[in-house]
């Protein structure tokens, strides 16, 4: 177990060595993820750890999959996605090419919920979405698409909760544990390695959605990344966030007029 | 900078007893209030504006990073567990479900408590499953004041049995007699 004390320490150690920066992220959820670490690989305390760390590159990639928080659903908030296909998809369709980033992807739940909405309303063939984490195993894992079907229950529900127009499963492949999603869901998807707090724009985005990302980021770091979100967007593009996280306190506040204030989707004015 | 906070805990069978503390808590009192309650998710429910009804509080559902006031009474949302950071703002976390909940009552407790220390004071009421017991345990050791339901009068005992199992410096009380209680401690920390 370490310490609030020792975890600054120890988040700039991981800076300097590693040119990982964890500084500014919510110190509370860190604690959690690391002690949480350090009990699965038998670490006792702060040496110890650090001393893996420096000392054994490979668990270095291991213990960034495992402080990151992954856990994600297909659908999550139902009420979110409906709101997005009323209000946003309409707007997306004058497009003659969208691209949307999928900031935070995770396993690639949201972005394969995402895409196959855009698919029921006719957007598929024309979008691009750029999907990132900054785990790679979550990277790899969501290339990969593969799901436990324990789960889908509760995503058939999300599903249809949102507004699905079709039996869920027919967008994917199973066998009695797994099912994949199908490869055409694949194709207009580029995921890849994606830091939000050192890495800077890549592309004009005429939707953004970070959700329940910025949680994890204290009120300045949460500023840096609503600015790279700022940039990336044209005018009249749309950002929106996890429906507990808020803009209020962020300097591009001012930029952004409201679409669904319960959803958290916001459109930029200027 | 540490402050008094009173944290509450519970699932089924709390919300009644969650009522009458807070139609009966001093009009004085002004200490911050954490309810953590399991609920379902997705749900559209009323539960903060019930809430507001019976108090002299504001009742407010916490949203990320949002910074603890006296006067206010924070729900945890559903979906997610609540954490607190040293400057005195509330964290958001969706990471796994800890004792099939989450909002976790042992999460919340555990956090605040490694902060406030002996400021925090944690009450865990009725419910049926065992969250909140080893969160109450450490309110315990970093030398808070705990409180649990009493288990005859609590309308699912598990929770409160749990807690009575593992948190040894507890006082168990009924609910009128927790609110006299209340009232003594808080009253003059406005
Ligand atoms: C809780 S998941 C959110 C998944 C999905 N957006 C949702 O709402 O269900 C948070 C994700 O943010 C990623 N993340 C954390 N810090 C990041 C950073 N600095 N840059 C990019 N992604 C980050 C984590 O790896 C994790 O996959």
């Amino acid at each position: 177990m370490i310490t609030l004390n020792e975890l600054d320490e120890l988040l700039f150690t991981i800076k300097k060595q590693f040119d990982y920066d964890f500084c500014d992220y919510s110190k509370a959820s860190m604690l959690r993820r690391i002690n949480r670490f350090m009990d699965i690989n038998n670490m006792k305390n702060a040496v110890d750890l650090k001393f893996e760390l420096i000392n054994n590159p490979a668990i270095f990639q291991n213990f960034i999959n495992e402080i990151v928080v992954n856990v994600s659903e297909f659908f999550r908030d139902p009420s979110f996605f409906k709101s997005l296909q009323e209000k946003v998809f309409p707007y997306l369709n004058s497009y003659p090419k969208i691209n949307i980033w999928s900031a935070g992807c995770s396993f690639g739940e949201e972005t394969y919920s995402l895409n196959i909405l855009l698919k029921e309303n006719n957007l598929f063939s024309k979008t691009r979405i750029y999907a990132t984490d900054i785990s790679a195993n979550a990277i790899e894992r969501a290339r990969k698409g593969i799901y436990d079907n324990n789960n889908f229950k509760d995503y058939t529900r999300n599903y249809y909760d949102c507004g699905g127009k079709e039996a869920l499963n027919n967008y994917f492949v199973s066998d009695d544990r797994h099912s994949m999603i199908q490869s055409e869901l694949k194709q207009n998807v580029l995921f890849s390695n994606h830091n939000l707090v050192a890495d800077s724009v890549f592309k004009e985005c005429q939707l953004i959605l970070c959700r329940n990302v910025l949680i994890y980021f204290n009120n300045e770091l949460q500023n840096k990344a609503l600015e790279l979100f700022y940039e990336s967007l044209p005018v009249h593009g749309f950002l929106a966030i996890g429906k507990k996280e808020s803009l209020r306190f962020s300097s591009i506040y001012d930029h952004f007029k409201e679409i669904d204030r319960e959803e958290k989707i916001y459109q930029k004015i200027r | 900078m540490k402050t008094d906070v009173i944290l509450i805990g519970g699932s089924a069978g709390a919300f009644n007893v969650i009522l009458s503390i807070l139609n009966n808590l001093d009009k004085s009192i002004n200490t911050p209030i954490v309810i953590v309650l399991h609920r379902l998710k997705n749900s559209v429910s009323s539960f903060e504006a019930i809430l507001q009804r019976h108090s002299h509080y504001q009742i407010k559902e916490i949203e990320d990073k949002e910074a603890l006031k006296k006067g206010f009474i924070y729900t945890a949302p559903a979906d997610y567990h609540v954490l607190l950071e040293k400057n005195l703002t509330f964290s958001l976390d969706v990471s796994e479900l800890v004792n099939f909940s989450r909002p976790s009552i042992d999460v919340a407790f555990e956090s605040f408590s490694t902060l406030l220390e002996e400021k925090c004071c944690g009450i865990l009421l009725s419910g049926s499953n065992q969250d909140g017991a080893n969160g109450l345990k450490t309110i315990a050791e970093n030398n808070g004041k705990t409180f649990i339901q009493d288990c005859s009068e609590a309308e699912f005992d598990i929770m409160p049995k749990a807690a009575k199992n593992i948190c040894n410096k507890h006082i168990e009380l009924n609910t009128t007699t927790l609110i006299k209680v209340l009232n003594n401690e808080y009253h003059h920390k406005t």
